[in-house]
């Protein structure tokens, strides 16, 4: 059996998988549930000033009947007193001591009242602050937030701030609403910064009602931009992920978030450098319960490779994630096609020759019948058969190429010496 | 006389009920989408199903409607009554690993969404002058009716009988196709301008309300669609006792909820889809013992198999290998039927001496198939081959003014006709009746 245990930036947990910061870890009620699933960790609903919440918070958008492909939402922090928080808080650990309790703060721009915030949240014995520099919605308007997170002056003064008075680790949460995630996750490690976690949610409207012309959600027939999350932005935390990881000047313990629903999604973070992940949509939509799969799909997976622990998973495939410029423009694959397993959907053939490079052939059987037969000399190896085909395995991408040269972009552009240099930029190079 | 109350009996529970609105976005979503979908080749109208299903799943429910009755003119009935596992459904692509996509319901659920919305989706052309007569008001006649009114010729129906939709209002039990369905699709037809007289039938006797002659003289073209006529005799002693029944006379009696007392033990001689009509129909008016005789074996019987399972799982009972000899009667009535075994003689089932066996019945309903309108054809003096109307490939007859189309050039097969051919032929038939005239042929 493999370890699951993780000590995260100082941070320990039986095992990687944490609540977000968000509904479900809206109160002690909430989180002892959790626990008692078998949660690792939880990341407390953000503690700070009161605030409001409007009635009708979230969207959910469908996808071919399927529902929460995404999730946007425009609640804001914590709407129960600090006091209330704070004793559940102390309830929670005293009933788990084994589970990590993450407070996750936000305050507006001042120095003492951040001191006091810290001070205070930290005597209820929490395990670690995660800073809310990510929230995109109603407190960015007031100054704290993704307003905070989006400007990297802001996010290391704030974090000094915290990290001079706190006596846990202190993870900042990063927000994907910027041009450059490795600006700001290099400002919270100036900030001193023990560890960032990302994303927080993305800049949405999830719909507007075709019957009422409303914006989704609507609070008396208005709406406000909200939150985005849930399993349709997990590419794009995935590649933030991987380029804090890669960033030489970041070097911080990850705590991956976004659209995390099963161990499988888990298993990708930690490949990519997180270690440790954060869940909140997959339980809105399905409850606490989904961390028994997690977990056991998990350990399972580390079994069946001869894994020992998470950390041996955590950031292999970070070397892998490259500059395209750095990719081997020799390297070739074509699609094949298995007859035996085929069910002549022709998903593939209408794929091909109207989106791809007309390179998938009917070919007319002696009963009448057809094969789906791949151009070799004229397929470019793009995968996009392969990803609309409905069986499994059906349509696979082989090497052609002999493997005997590798040449890249930057080598066939620039000279050599310049070449080394010019690595490791940023994945968003067009 | 038929009859024309509009209020008919349901005789029980439905054979399917409509998805519920959960089904169906579940189904339609589960849909591939296909691209040059096997299930659109394997029906006979060329529904482009994924398309409808597609419309279905994005709520564009008159746009899927539109889609379903533009191929299929009957697209409410064959949604019903078509052997979809044997066709649409049978040639889904998940048919070999998975469930395939419950496509008639889905047509049910479009369809059915356009009757109740009253939305209509076709207009008349613009008018060419050119009449067309179509004996019969059946699914062929509908569908040619429907399409020659599009295409702006003015079509006039003869109909024998008191109302149109031909075996689908008067021939199929109401527990699968309802008669409101088959007049709300007539009605489609007939609101496209269609002229229709009902209780005319066409022929030179002296009941018929109009002569080949007269159609011949008055329209440009005229379209034989007049299906098949009753059961013919079973050609054996006893028959005209008091309780020997035409198996589509039963089904009509009972759907229109006329006088029938079959007693409780009925004899049902056939194994078409119309026997095992014939069959449930009589259960569900209370026969306690209801059992279908057939000649051949359970693997020769024209019924669709999912109709033979719902006969047994309304408790109909069947014999195989079984002719009948004499019917049994007193006072008049039946009282009992005699079976005996039957071999084949030169591929013909023919009884076997000393196997016979006497089974107390209070009613015998043939169902044997249906007898061809050769009096029709002769009087119109075109070619026939026992009855079947010779036609080419434009579904053309002998006489270059007359086409036929539907049942009444049905070639028996493996399998029974189908309203989903016949509306097919329909629409063939008006494409190639509209191509004759406008080419100004129709007179040569």
């Amino acid at each position: 059996m493999a370890d699951l245990s993780i000590d995260f930036a100082g941070i320990r947990s039986p095992n990687p998988f944490w609540l977000a910061s968000a509904p479900p870890t809206n109160s002690g009620y909430q989180v002892m549930r959790a626990f008692a699933a078998g949660w690792g960790g939880a990341v407390w609903k953000t503690l700070g000033d009161p605030i409001v919440n409007v009635s009708s918070r979230f969207g959910g958008l469908d996808v071919g009947g399927r529902k929460l492909v995404g999730l946007n939402n425009i609640e804001l922090i914590t709407d129960r007193p600090l006091d209330v928080n704070l004793a559940e808080i102390v309830a929670c650990k005293a009933a788990y001591p084994d589970r990590a309790i993450v407070a996750s703060l936000m305050m507006e721009m001042d120095r003492a009242r951040w001191h006091a915030l810290v001070e205070e949240v930290q005597s209820a014995g929490v395990d670690g602050f995660e800073l809310n520099f990510g929230c995109p919605h109603g407190m960015s308007e007031r100054g704290m937030g993704s307003a905070v997170g989006q400007d990297p002056e802001l996010v290391e003064l704030c974090t000094r701030w915290v990290v001079e008075v706190s006596r846990v680790p202190v993870i900042v949460k990063l927000t994907p609403n910027v041009t450059d995630i490795r600006a700001t996750a290099r400002a919270a490690k100036r900030g001193g910064a023990h560890a960032i976690s990302m994303i927080n949610t993305i800049n949405s409207l999830i719909g507007v009602d075709l019957d009422t012309w409303n914006p989704i959600p609507h609070v008396d027939g208005l709406g406000a931009h909200g939150g985005y999350c849930g399993p349709a932005v997990k590419p794009i935390a995935l590649n933030m992920v991987g380029d804090c990881a890669r960033d030489p000047q970041v070097r911080l313990p990850i705590s991956g978030i976004g659209g995390i629903a099963t161990w499988r999604d888990a298993v990708e973070f930690f490949l990519m450098g997180a270690g440790s992940v954060q869940v909140c949509t997959a339980v809105m939509h399905h409850g606490f319960r989904i961390v028994d799969d997690m977990l056991e799909g998990l350990s399972n997976y580390l079994d069946e490779r001869g894994l020992g622990s998470v950390n041996d998973l955590v950031g292999k495939t970070v070397p892998r994630f490259v500059a395209w410029n750095d990719l081997n423009l020799d390297y070739r694959v074509v699609a094949r096609i298995d007859q035996e397993t085929c069910i002549h959907c022709n998903k593939c053939y209408i794929a091909c020759e109207d989106a791809a490079h007309q390179c998938i052939d009917r070919i007319v059987r002696p009963d009448g019948g057809h094969d789906l037969v791949v151009d070799e000399g004229h397929c470019v190896g793009c995968n996009l058969c392969a990803m609309v085909c409905p069986v499994d395995a059906c349509i696979t991408m082989e090497r052609v190429d002999d493997g005997a040269t590798a040449t890249t972009w930057r080598e066939r552009m620039v000279p050599a010496p310049a070449a080394a240099g010019a690595k490791g930029g940023s994945s968003s190079e067009p | 006389m038929r009859d024309t109350s509009t209020e008919t009996p349901a005789l029980g529970p439905p054979i399917a009920e409509p998805l519920s609105h959960l089904d169906v976005v579940l189904e339609a979503n589960r849909c591939l989408y296909c691209y040059d979908a096997p299930c659109i080749a394997a029906c006979p109208t060329g529904i482009d199903i994924p398309t409808f299903i597609k419309k279905i799943a994005t709520g564009n429910l008159l746009g899927s409607a539109r889609t379903i009755m533009q191929a299929n003119p009957l697209g409410a009935s064959c949604a019903r009554v078509c052997p979809t596992d044997e066709l649409c459904e049978g040639a889904c692509v998940f048919k070999h690993d998975a469930a395939p996509i419950r496509i008639g319901a889905l047509q049910r659920h479009a369809t059915d969404w356009l009757a109740a919305s009253g939305a209509r989706l076709f207009e008349p052309g613009p008018p060419t002058g050119k009449r067309i007569a179509i004996v019969g008001g059946g699914p062929a006649g509908l569908a040619a009716a429907r399409d020659l009114a599009i295409l702006g010729h003015a079509v006039t129906i003869f109909e024998s009988g008191a109302e149109l939709g031909g075996l689908n209002t008067y021939g199929i039990v109401p527990f699968r196709l309802p008669v409101d369905v088959a007049r709300w699709e007539a009605g489609q037809v007939v609101a496209l301008g269609v002229d229709v007289r009902t209780n005319a039938s066409v022929g030179v006797g002296p009941g018929d309300a109009v002569s080949p002659a007269e159609l011949l003289r008055d329209f440009d073209a005229t379209i034989l669609a007049a299906g098949m006529g009753d059961v013919p005799r079973l050609g054996i002693p006893g028959e005209d006792l008091a309780g020997v029944e035409d198996a589509l006379d039963v089904i009509e009696r009972a759907k229109f909820g006329r006088p029938l007392d079959l007693g409780d033990s009925v004899a049902v001689i056939g194994a078409g889809n119309t026997a095992i009509d014939a069959a449930t129909v009589s259960r569900r008016l209370g026969a306690q013992d209801v059992t279908m005789w057939y000649r051949r074996g359970p693997d020769e019987m024209t019924a669709y198999g999912f109709e033979v399972a719902f006969a047994r799982g309304e408790g109909v009972a069947f014999r195989f290998h079984r002719v009948p000899v004499r019917i049994e009667g007193m006072e008049g009535a039946v009282r009992a039927i005699v079976f005996a075994r039957s071999e084949l003689v030169d591929g013909v089932p023919v009884p076997v001496a000393g196997t016979e066996e006497r089974i107390p019945v209070t009613a015998v309903i043939r169902a044997i198939g249906q007898a061809k309108h050769v009096a029709l054809y002769e009087a119109f003096g075109i070619a026939h081959e026992r009855g079947i109307p010779v036609v080419d490939d434009a579904l053309r007859t002998s006489d270059p003014r007359v086409y036929a189309a539907g049942d009444c050039i049905f070639r028996p097969g493996a399998t029974d006709a189908m309203v989903v051919v016949a509306a097919q032929q329909g629409k063939d038939v008006a494409a190639n009746v509209d191509r004759a005239l406008r080419a100004g042929a129709a007179h040569g």
